[in-house]
């Protein structure tokens, strides 16, 4: 790529056109698992409760996100007299860009995996996760913003919440990738899934795995973590002023997080494509393994009770900020003599 | 008892308290509570059917002495109204939403099986508090509470129950919780 427009190394890329026309898929495909986790949100979390859950419009209710979206595109989007309108519109929009950028770098098959020079992912860059990184604190300017701007008590202390939760379990979660970098010796999530051909990440590096998946929580603002909307104190948190298409672009957000979270996790420490069959199968091994980890996103939110502030912040920086520090620790000493 | 004189903390009992919070134990022992809450709800998941009720098509069912929708009776056999007109439950009525006006019976329009009747029987849904005082202070039976509970209406007009209403079954009727259910 001799091109003065290639702003960082990239692995390999093809054509514009092809480009473009990848992007629209993966973007196509991956936005419609919004709506399915939505929807198994609710109907596995009911189930886990002893009810149905949504069960009325359409067969089996299936038709429920698409009734909620209409209903909140219909929707007054309120701005209170002491917000600033124009940050306040902001920020749900970067909230949902910065979601949505990361799923550019998933590698969802290997190159030429269905035929032709087509690696199945949007573009593989050479500085993988801190991409997702970048994108990922950028993230945080979403309820930040929205939560400052909406001029509003309940949503400031939800943001100030969000702002502390999300820098604190930010270095936790970089930490507990350490490992993995370090074994993997790239920082491509291509070239990652392709060190794990042998043996999953989930297996010698389970202390990051685990870290990594609860910091993931807590990045995605869920349940257990889910104090800066903890509707039982502060109202909505940063999302209480919030209404019509706007709290849906940020409710939208933050399930794409959460389909960002967990492809990492299958990235990162599942394998990625691998899986038992013909290689061609690997997309869907992808797909699969999102979802096992999607459910136990919605599984653990149907199980356990939010924290109280002191206990998260004491959990993210005195429990799992030393055990990755330890974990990527014995990693280095182990990669080293090895 | 403690007995006299009486030395304080004497009969204090120890005090279950929860292990200190902190430290390895700690930690063990909020990841074993997790893992076991975890499989508590997947448990839910797996074995268990929903509890819903799917109310509109599936109605919640009452105990029979459940207190509902007033009724008034006639008598089986001559067709004739068991209420003669006494305003006992209006009366009676601390809501103050039952309105009866009597009239005479005459011969040939023989309307109750006494010599007077109701010739206005209202009771005012949007008032009652369903207590069945009226029930308990009826002479005759003439008053029971139903088991009917969808009671609500677009105008408030509407709820003003006439005798014919309340002689009337209700349109749908209230499925009953059977004895020890």
């Amino acid at each position: 790529m001799g091109s003065a427009l290639v702003f960082a190394d990239v692995n390999f890329a093809e054509g514009a056109g092809v480009q473009i026309l990848k992007s629209l898929i993966i973007f196509a495909v991956v936005l419609q698992i919004v709506p399915i986790i939505l929807m198994a949100d609710r109907k596995v979390m009911g189930r886990m409760q002893s009810r149905y859950g949504p069960n009325r419009v359409g067969p089996y209710g299936s038709m429920q996100p698409i009734a909620d979206v209409l209903k909140l595109l219909s929707k007054e989007q309120f701005t209170p007299r002491s917000a600033v309108p124009w940050m306040m519109a902001l920020a749900p929009m970067i909230s949902i860009t910065a979601a949505v950028a990361t799923i550019a770098i998933i590698p969802f098959g290997d190159r030429g995996m269905w035929g032709g020079d087509v690696g199945l992912y949007g573009i593989d860059v050479s500085i993988g996760i801190l991409y997702a990184f970048a994108f990922g604190a950028l993230s945080f300017y979403g309820p930040l913003l929205g939560g400052w701007s909406s001029g509003s008590k309940y949503s400031f202390l939800g943001s100030m919440r969000a702002a502390a939760q999300l820098i604190s379990f930010e270095v936790a979660m970089g930490l507990s990738l350490l490992g993995v970098i370090m074994s993997a010796g790239t920082l491509s999530l291509v070239g990652i899934v392709d060190q794990q051909a042998g043996m999953w990440f989930v297996v010698p590096q389970i202390v990051g795995f685990i870290v990594f998946v609860v910091a993931g929580f807590a990045e995605t603002n869920r349940v257990p973590f889910d104090l800066p909307e903890a509707e039982s104190e502060l109202v909505q948190g940063y999302l209480t002023e919030y209404g019509g298409m706007r709290f849906g672009t940020y409710f939208m957000a933050e399930y794409v997080n959460i389909i960002t979270i967990s492809a990492l996790v299958t990235t990162l420490f599942l394998g990625g494509w691998h899986g038992p069959g013909p290689d061609a199968l690997g997309p869907l091994w992808v797909i699969l393994k999102m979802f096992a980890v999607l459910f136990l996103f919605v599984w653990v939110r149907a199980t356990m009770p939010r924290l109280r502030y002191d206990q998260l912040m004491s959990l993210g920086w005195k429990v799992l900020l030393p055990l990755a520090t330890l974990n990527a620790l014995v990693t280095a000493i182990l990669v080293v003599v090895t | 008892m403690p007995e006299f004189p009486w030395t304080p903390g004497e009969d204090l009992l120890e005090v279950q308290r929860a292990p200190e919070a902190g430290g390895a134990a700690s930690t063990y022992r909020a990841f074993s509570a997790t893992l076991r809450g975890l499989r508590t709800t997947f448990a839910r998941l797996a074995t268990e059917k929903p509890q819903t009720y799917q109310y509109p098509e599936e109605k919640t069912p009452v105990y029979p002495r459940f207190r509902g929708r007033h009724k008034l009776h006639k008598f089986e056999d001559t067709g004739l109204e068991k209420c003669v007109g006494c305003s006992l439950c209006a009366a009676a009525c601390p809501a103050e939403c039952i309105r009866v006006v009597a009239a005479e019976n005459e011969p040939g329009h023989q309307v109750s099986a006494g010599e007077r009747y109701a010739a206005v029987y209202e009771i005012n849904m949007s008032r009652c508090i369903f207590c069945g005082y009226c029930e308990l202070a009826c002479p005759f039976d003439a008053i029971t509470m139903g088991n009917d509970y969808e009671l609500s209406d677009y105008e408030r007009g509407d709820l003003i129950f006439t005798k014919e209403m309340l002689l009337a079954d209700a349109i749908e009727k209230t499925p009953l919780r059977r004895e020890g259910e």
